[in-house]
């Protein structure tokens, strides 16, 4: 199996607030892995860790088999990272801030110009190449920080609620651009939505308070539920997984 | 290099994004008329120099280069853009460098548009252009100091108002060691190596003596390592910032 991502041990400490308390993500190629959890779990905190935005207080993270620490610009540009609320720059047009993206990730020329068109493509934001940033609906905004992320195509990607405020067609069609991009490439993926994990990723990783309280496939997650619940299995596992404190400890 | 210009690139084009840029260079344009004909007296003074243009370059730096500078660093941290360039494979050396020199072009340029007062007088009279061009040196060193100081309280900060008023008192600081008012006070009971040492740090000092046309040396590098300095402490704020 070929690991493209290893974070082992990941801390981080807000003042009181232990946002991350020793968390290990190991995903290979082929895998897409559904970072859950409620609310404040540590989520976007472990992202942020892994892609060099914060430095983590302890822990390792390899991408792609450069050390972050030691090369972080070789493993940033293995990334490609959508971070939580997809930020940019309002005043941008859509197309120059592709085109920057790509050229500061070392994009040039007739290559350049291939892969915006083609991430332009797969996440069909043609109609918007001429508006300013902030002009942009919830949903396309969110659209362009994934085109952004995946205009390099790199062999990792982190994205931070991918789906957040997309419409029923779009969030299928970036479902399954993320489970087509899964066989070649290791995605982790936040979300809150449980449907999502059964409907692209291969792996589940439940974090709460900071620490990973599941680690496991989407089948074997539903299993954990009693045979006599029939609706909403995953939630309630979900619940179960992430309220008790004997199954958190 | 390649990353800074890419970098810089997108910063200067982002001032011509919004009205900022016309608004700014308007603003710098009428003070600096305004300095020069009403209370320089140009004209008046029967001499056909600029030096009423040059000296009140410092003061008309103090509050608008803190205003281009402010949001350099608060403004990414506030709309979490600051995300998406600390993750990309670009070396924070060049993040920093790539936004101060947009910076600094865009001074230069509001400096450019200052030209038609050069032309003026030397249509006028015959100046001594050898002067002129020390002193527009002297004056663009100087508004990349201040911008290096703005550039480094700047990050420290996701408040432009905090920005802005923080880079003006610090600015000030550096303009005031050298007024004769305060150096005057100075030498009533300090030593003279004080009060000279105090005078060698202020941007005033430096900037007179180019703007009297002397070239030196020292006063240039005294401009290029305010900046290098204080460009530095801001990439070392930005990384202390990534930890905590
Ligand atoms: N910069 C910060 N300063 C202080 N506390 C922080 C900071 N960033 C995160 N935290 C805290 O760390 C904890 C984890 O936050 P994080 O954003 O990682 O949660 P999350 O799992 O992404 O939650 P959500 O599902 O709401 O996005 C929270 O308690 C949060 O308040
Ligand atoms: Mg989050």
């Amino acid at each position: 199996m070929d690991t493209f991502l290893e974070a082992r041990g990941l801390k981080k400490r807000f003042g009181a607030i232990e946002a991350v308390a020793g968390v290990d993500l190991v995903v290979a190629r082929g895998e897409v892995v559904g970072f859950l959890g409620p609310n404040g779990a540590g989520k976007t905190t472990t992202m942020r860790m892994v892609t060099g935005f914060l430095e983590p207080d302890a822990g390792t993270v390899r991408v792609h088999g450069h050390d972050l620490a030691a090369d972080p610009l070789h493993a940033k540009a293995a990334i490609g990272y959508l971070p939580e609320g997809a930020p940019v720059w309002p005043d941008m047009r859509v197309r120059d801030f592709l085109r920057f993206v790509a050229e500061i990730r070392g994009l040039c020329g007739a290559e350049r110009d291939e892969r915006l068109e083609e991430v332009v493509h797969l996440v069909h934001l043609k109609p918007v190449l001429g508006q300013t940033l902030e002009t942009l609906s919830k949903g396309f905004r969110r659209r362009v920080g994934l085109a952004q992320a995946l205009v390099h195509d790199p062999p990792v990607l982190i994205l931070d609620e991918p789906t957040d405020g997309l419409d029923p067609n779009q969030k299928f069609e970036v479902r399954e651009l993320i489970r087509r991009m899964g066989e070649e490439k290791a995605i982790v993926l936040s979300t809150h939505i449980l449907e999502e994990v059964e409907a692209v990723c291969t792996r589940a990783v439940i974090v709460n308070r900071g620490r990973v309280v599941f680690d496991g496939t989407p089948a074997e997650l539903e299993a954990k539920a009693p045979a006599d619940v029939t609706r909403n299995r995953l939630d309630h596992v979900f619940r179960q997984l992430t309220t008790s404190e004997v199954e958190a400890a | 290099m390649r990353a800074v210009r890419i970098l810089a690139r997108r910063e200067f084009a982002a001032y011509f994004a919004t009205p900022l840029a016309a608004v700014f260079l308007v603003i710098f344009l009428f003070l600096a008329g305004l300095f020069t004909f009403e209370f320089g007296g140009l004209f008046e003074r029967g001499q056909a120099d600029l030096r009423p243009f040059f000296q009140f370059h410092p003061w008309l730096y103090l509050f608008l280069v803190p205003a281009i500078a402010m949001r350099l660093w608060a403004e990414e941290r506030r709309l979490g853009t600051i995300e998406l360039l600390m993750t990309l494979p670009v070396r924070l050396r060049d993040l920093v460098l790539g936004k101060f020199l947009a910076a600094w072009a865009f001074c230069g340029l509001a400096l450019l548009c200052t030209t038609p007062i050069w032309a003026t007088v030397a249509w006028l009279g015959d100046p001594d252009h050898g002067v002129i061009v020390a002193s527009y040196l002297g004056s663009f060193l100087m508004a990349g100091a201040f911008l290096a100081i703005g550039s480094f309280v700047s990050a420290l900060t996701k408040n432009q108002v905090i920005a802005f008023i923080v880079g003006v008192l610090v600015c000030f600081v550096f303009l005031f060691l050298g007024y004769p008012v305060f150096l005057d006070f100075l030498s009533g009971w300090a030593p003279r190596f004080l009060v000279e040492t105090v005078a060698s740090w202020s941007f005033l000092t430096h900037f007179q003596a180019l703007s009297r046309g002397v070239l030196d040396l020292r006063d240039v590098l005294f401009f290029l390592s305010t900046i290098v300095v204080f460009l530095a402490m801001n990439g070392l704020v930005i990384d202390w910032k990534k930890a905590a």
